[in-house]
């Protein structure tokens, strides 16, 4: 018996290796691909188009931790995201300009703002990049999750922060140059132009193995007791805190390190689109970064990768040729995201997979028991029929 | 729809041929020479620009009156033969009222479709956006709404006015006609901003008073508290300088009214208000207040007559004209002047100097001269609000008014200029004895 | 004087704010539906008030104008109730229990709902009509004859496809067509306005202040509908029904009460509130397809702040709120403050959040402070269900 265990587990230890191992090699040969076949294939505009789509994923990465896993609805990503953007132009802007940069002058501040200072210099931006938007997201979610806050009031609460964070930096136009927002395409780094194609292929291939950077921590984080703690978070919080954990340090840490990675998709996303404004901290924007991971499929981190570049390139694509249809297009596309597939495309493909593989079907499973009391559930199905 | 479906079924085409031969040209010849590159793609008998304007979202309101105008303009231009024996071929943009959304498709349109020109934008900081990218790629981009100056680059012409043929003849004359206190009130983003700071420098300057100022965010219609405050700093009466954009207007004006403040008292002169926007908020609530523009449609002369009533049939009887479009029909004329002075439309440096001097004698408006320092000189207008919704013009400048893209009431602008003829020159140089 | 002044606009802001909020409130407080698409049944409302001021001016002339809200009301209401209806029927029953779900399948029909208003001509409306009638009818149709599970889903997607398609390809023929009666959009991206009737016009004047007409009749309106609301749930058969589900659904349903209709009805009315609303704002402001936008986030505010499933909670929510906006706003604050030495710093402070901009900014700080004291709003509800 217990020699047959043991058996067991080398066996599938062994397998788990082979599969992260096949894994592995999968993702760096999608690496080289995107980094030395892209830019060979593709011109210069849609090369930066895919750029900017890959740093989206990022983001995508980050909401699938905290929403896939962890069943935290956030619709304030776009918070992080600007954060992460305006650390890093504030860094190019004060690079570039001598003195100080243009648009003060314009509104008579004589003076650099003392929150402006350390941006001269760059470890100190890159930090504040991922570190920015960590604390942020940190002492938002230890306030809101320490009330035990969740389930849709979380995400209202997400949502109305955003509102916040965009009137704030839209009204302090002597600080942060309001709606006009920060520029990056003229400024330079280590003597590139950031706008030059140059520069940009410098970004795009930089983004690459920040995608994947990520990637791994992701994994990494919810492939271990971590990840199956979330799991249990999302599913059944109060008996995850009957069992001694505390899920509002969990919560707060795992918003955190999403709003982080959030942060570093806005900065790679800023040098790629030349510009970071408030308009980042709309409501529909970040509502958006949800329904990408919806369609990949929550849950997979892959999921969350693919559905950030389908959904943005159809975005481009129909906005482009048929403007009219874009809003039908996204609309009808969250209404069967969560009717039809609730576990998105990916989490549709395994599940047929399994069920043709071993021929029976399982039961889609949806996160019921988030807010809503299992004995009530039962009894609206029960008198469904 | 706002473009027949087989005109986009042929631009689509063409946009596919475009689009390899440009990933092949920007890749051997990088992006400076992209005009270049225009002349040998285009199809030999069609030049083709760009319009990139928001065609949804909530600037799509505003913006797609324009392209209505460059439309027409351009299609005038082919019955009339097209430019230098070529059609005209527009290829339109939805920038979609998202400031990156602008920025991707003016790349596109330059590189991708290899335009000649591109004709564009409304706010301010959809122009800001594009700019670098104009900049990046040496090309030209036409804007034409009013703005509020501070900028003069060598890569945009300006055909709306700059504040010193808006913004400041507009509070002169409500200095010397309605009153000395002023209050401030506009929607919160850099237009309102930059202009009331000019405000506030020139009636420092000249006599009148800043009682209050106020900014309330986009597409907010909530104003109750601004209306108290205006009461609260002007109990006895005064000027209403407004710079509302969009949404914010109609609830100013409504509540305004239902407030009981009247243009007897609190007359209201507003830069961002045209026919079309009276119309749309009804003249009931505007009657009285008033605007300041290069352009009315009720100016009285036969080339507007002959404007307004092409474009209601082209359109609809129903439709007006006000300023932006009509700053948007002319920039169009000027860049074919240019293009056919130049005599080749795809180079962009011979198009660019061929353009300075160049004057639309019959437009709209009277008459319009493209300036060195690519900003328009224009008539300056005061209307006021009939009660069928147009404007009677109240008082209008003899000759065109000279064009200041750098404010001499910013302290840091006082006695720059700009001036792209001259290389020693260019965008801001300090002007000799200021 | 002043004290009049402020008691009457905070409370008109917070009646608009009561008014938009009610709907969801008793949305939200029932079925523990998040909709985001509560903005997009204003906006509804305001259209099919500026429909029917035009039908009046259209039919009878200018002297209709001074009418047509009386039955502006009605329409609104029935117009976002049966949109909303449908919305439940079609995606929302399949979805309770799952919250989340929710929030964003109603944020997608918000999208549609923005379009469809800018892009809606009689092609579109025949297009729909066309879908309606090919998949509702084949589907009547098809549960006659078909029997089979299975094949009856197959058959579903099938006849789903097959009327999309067919009715696409009407929209596409319909707006090919040169017929502008066809192809004109009826309300199209630009906004409208509604011209208030004479008698909203103007206002009460009382020493050098005025009451806008406009004002007092939504304050009015407001009234009525919370009235309305209460004695409907507090006296009515249904509203009884309501109120049980409410407390406990597992015995309402035992005691035969049809728990999914009541859920249908609630969101009805729900939504007919909204239409109300959006009625309501035609006085304030322009209608656009963004406009239910502005008022989305507030309204949501207004009901965490006064907690799940209560009438009182929402309107004491909805008065502190706006009485709060308004008075930051205005700068009254400040102005309260000055007189007193000590408090001079704290007055500063105010005098920074004195544009309309950065009150809201305060406001939802002290929204998010607030609810570290108090979780679950106001009135937080009572007993077993308060810690799921």
């Amino acid at each position: 018996m217990t020699a047959e265990t043991s058996i067991g587990t080398v066996g599938r230890k062994r397998q788990r290796r082979q599969t992260l191992l096949m894994e592995g090699v999968a993702v760096v040969v999608i690496a080289l691909l995107l980094i030395f076949a892209m830019p060979a294939l593709l011109s210069g505009f849609r090369l930066n188009l895919l750029g900017r789509f890959l740093a989206l994923a990022i983001v995508a990465l980050g909401i699938d931790l905290i929403w896939g896993y962890t069943g935290l609805l956030s619709l304030g990503h776009g918070i992080f995201f600007a954060l992460g953007g305006y650390a890093l132009a504030m860094h190019l802007q004060l690079r570039t300009a001598e003195g100080l940069p243009d648009f003060f002058t314009l509104y008579g501040v004589e003076e650099l703002p003392w929150f402006w200072q350390p941006f001269h210099s760059f470890p100190f931006a890159v930090v504040a990049v991922i570190l920015v938007p960590s604390l942020v997201a940190g002492l938002f979610g230890y306030l809101v999750f320490r009330n035990r806050i969740r389930g849709v009031y979380f995400s209202i609460l997400t949502q109305a922060a955003l509102l916040v964070f965009f009137n704030f930096f839209n009204g302090q136009q002597e600080l942060i140059n309001g709606t006009n927002g920060l520029k990056t395409d003229t400024t330079e780094i280590f003597g590139v132009t950031v706008g030059s194609s140059q520069g940009q292929l410098v970004f795009y291939v930089l983004t690459v193995p920040l995608l994947i950077a990520t990637y791994a921590l992701c994994r990494w984080l919810t492939s271990g007791r971590f990840g199956r703690l979330l799991i249990a978070l999302r599913d059944d919080e109060s008996r995850v805190r009957f069992s001694g954990y505390n899920p509002t340090a969990f919560k707060t840490l795992v918003f955190a390190v999403s709003g982080g990675i959030a942060g570093v998709g806005g900065a790679l996303y800023t040098v790629q689109s030349g510009i970071i404004s408030p308009a980042a901290m709309e409501i529909a924007f970040s509502i958006e970064m949800v329904i990408w991971v919806a369609v990949g499929g929550r849950a997979t981190l892959i999921g969350g990768i693919l559905g950030a570049l389908v959904v943005n390139f159809a975005k481009t694509f129909l906005s482009d040729q048929y403007p009219e249809v874009w809003l039908f297009f996204l609309g009808a596309l969250f209404l069967l995201v969560v009717t039809i597939l609730p576990e998105g495309v990916l989490g549709w493909l395994r599940s047929q997979g399994v069920k043709q593989m071993l021929g029976k079907s399982k039961k889609v499973s949806t996160y019921s028991s988030l807010e809503q009391n299992p004995e009530e559930e039962r009894e609206r199905e029960n008198t469904e029929n | 729809m706002l473009y027949g479906s087989a005109g986009l079924g042929t631009s689509l085409l063409l946009k596919a041929c475009a689009g390899n031969e440009s990933a092949n040209t920007a890749q051997s010849q990088g992006n400076s020479q992209t005009q270049q590159a225009a002349s040998s793609s285009g199809s030999g008998d069609t030049i083709k620009v760009g319009i990139l304007h928001s065609l949804t979202g909530t600037m799509a309101i505003s913006e797609t009156t324009l392209v209505d105008a460059e439309k027409l303009a351009i299609k005038q231009i082919n019955e009339a033969g097209g430019v230098l024996g070529k059609q005209i071929e527009p290829i339109v943009e939805d920038g979609a009222s998202d400031w990156p959304t602008f920025a991707e498709k003016a790349s596109k349109l330059i590189e991708q479709n290899n335009v000649a020109t591109v004709f564009g934008c409304w706010t301010s900081a959809s122009r800001k956006a594009v700019l670098p990218v104009f900049e990046s790629k040496n090309h030209m981009l036409w804007y034409p709404v009013q703005y509020e100056g501070q900028e003069c680059s060598k890569n945009v012409f300006y055909t709306g006015a700059a504040p010193n043929q808006q913004i400041q003849p507009a509070v002169n004359w409500m200095l010397e006609n309605e009153g000395k206190q002023f209050y401030l009130i506009g929607s919160d983003y850099v237009f309102p901003r930059t202009a009331n700071t000019i405000v506030k420098q020139q009636l420092q300057a000249k006599g009148g008073e800043v009682v209050g100022e106020d900014y309330i965010p986009l597409g907010s219609t909530e104003v109750t508290p601004l209306i108290t405050k205006i009461r609260a700093a002007l109990p006895n009466g005064g000027v209403i300088f407004n710079t509302l954009n969009g949404d914010s207007n109609a609830a100013f004006f409504k509540q305004l009214q239902g407030a009981g403040l009247g243009p007897d008292k609190y007359p209201v002169m507003s830069s961002s208000i045209a026919e079309v926007e009276v119309k749309q908020i009804g003249a009931e609530y505007l009657q009285g207040h008033y605007a300041a523009w290069n352009y009315f449609m009720t100016v009285d002369n036969p080339k507007n007559q002959q404007w307004v009533d092409a474009f209601k049939a082209e359109y609809g009887e129903d439709r007006l004209t006000n300023d932006p479009m009509e700053s948007a029909y002319n920039m169009v004329y000027l860049w074919k002047q240019s293009a056919e002075k130049a005599g080749i439309a795809e180079n962009l440096e011979k198009v660019r100097s061929a353009a300075y001097g160049q004057t639309l004698q019959k437009a709209p408006q009277g008459k319009v001269t493209m300036n060195p320092n690519h900003h328009a000189s224009q008539l300056v207008r005061i209307g006021r609000v009939r009660e069928d919704g147009l404007f009677e013009i109240v008082n209008a400048t003899d000759s065109t008014v000279e064009p200041e893209p750098w404010n001499e009431f910013v302290p840091a602008t006082q006695g720059y200029a700009c001036n792209w003829s001259d290389s020693n020159k260019g965008e801001k140089y300090k002007v000799k004895g200021t | 004087m002043l004290l009049l002044q402020s008691v009457f606009n905070g409370i008109s802001v917070s009646s608009v704010l009561l008014i938009a909020a009610l709907g969801l409130a008793i949305i939200f407080g029932l079925m523990g539906v998040i909709n985001l698409a509560h903005g997009e049944f204003i906006m509804l409302g305001a259209y099919a008030t500026f429909a029917v001021q035009s039908g009046f001016k259209a039919v009878l002339g200018e002297s209709g104008l001074s009418l047509y809200i009386i039955f502006a009301l009605p329409v609104a209401f029935i117009v976002t109730a049966l949109v909303g209806l449908a919305l439940e029927r079609s995606v929302i029953r399949f979805l309770y229990g799952r919250p989340l779900d929710t929030l964003l399948a109603t944020w997608g029909f918000s999208l549609i709902l923005r379009q469809f208003v800018r892009s809606v001509d009689w092609s579109l409306f025949i297009g729909i009509a066309v879908f309606c009638l090919l998949f509702f009818g084949g589907l009547a149709i098809l549960r006659r004859r078909l029997d089979g599970q299975q094949t009856r889903k197959g058959a579903n997607t099938i006849l789903l496809l097959l009327s999309l398609g067919i009715a696409i390809v009407t929209r596409v023929l319909l707006g090919q067509t040169d017929a502008t009666a066809l192809t004109k959009p009826w309300f199209s991206a630009r906004n409208v306005d509604v011209t208030a009737p004479n008698w909203l016009q103007g206002g009460v004047p009382i020493g050098s202040f005025q009451f806008p007409f406009a004002r007092l009749f939504i304050i009015a309106l407001t009234i009525v509908c919370v009235v309305a609301t209460y004695w409907f749930l507090q006296r009515s058969r249904w509203g009884l029904r309501i109120r049980a589900v409410t407390q406990n659904r597992s015995m309402s349903a035992c005691l035969g009460i049809p728990t999914r209709k009541v859920d249908a009805l609630t969101f009805a009315l729900g939504s007919g509130l909204a239409g109300i609303a959006g009625c309501a704002i035609t006085l304030l402001g322009s209608v656009g397809p963004n406009i239910g936008q502005n008022y989305i986030v507030d309204t949501f505010m207004v009901v965490v702040v006064g907690g799940v499933g209560n009438l009182v909670g929402t309107i004491v929510a909805a008065l502190a709120i706006g009485t709060l906006t308004y008075l930051i706003g205005s700068g009254m604050f400040a102005l309260l403050l000055t007189p007193v030495e000590a408090l001079n710093p704290l007055a500063d402070f105010f005098t920074f959040f004195a544009t309309t901009s950065m009150a809201k900014v305060m406001v939802f700080a002290l929204i998010i402070a607030f609810l570290q004291f108090r979780p679950s709003g106001i009135f937080p509800p009572k007993g077993r269900t308060a810690e799921s």
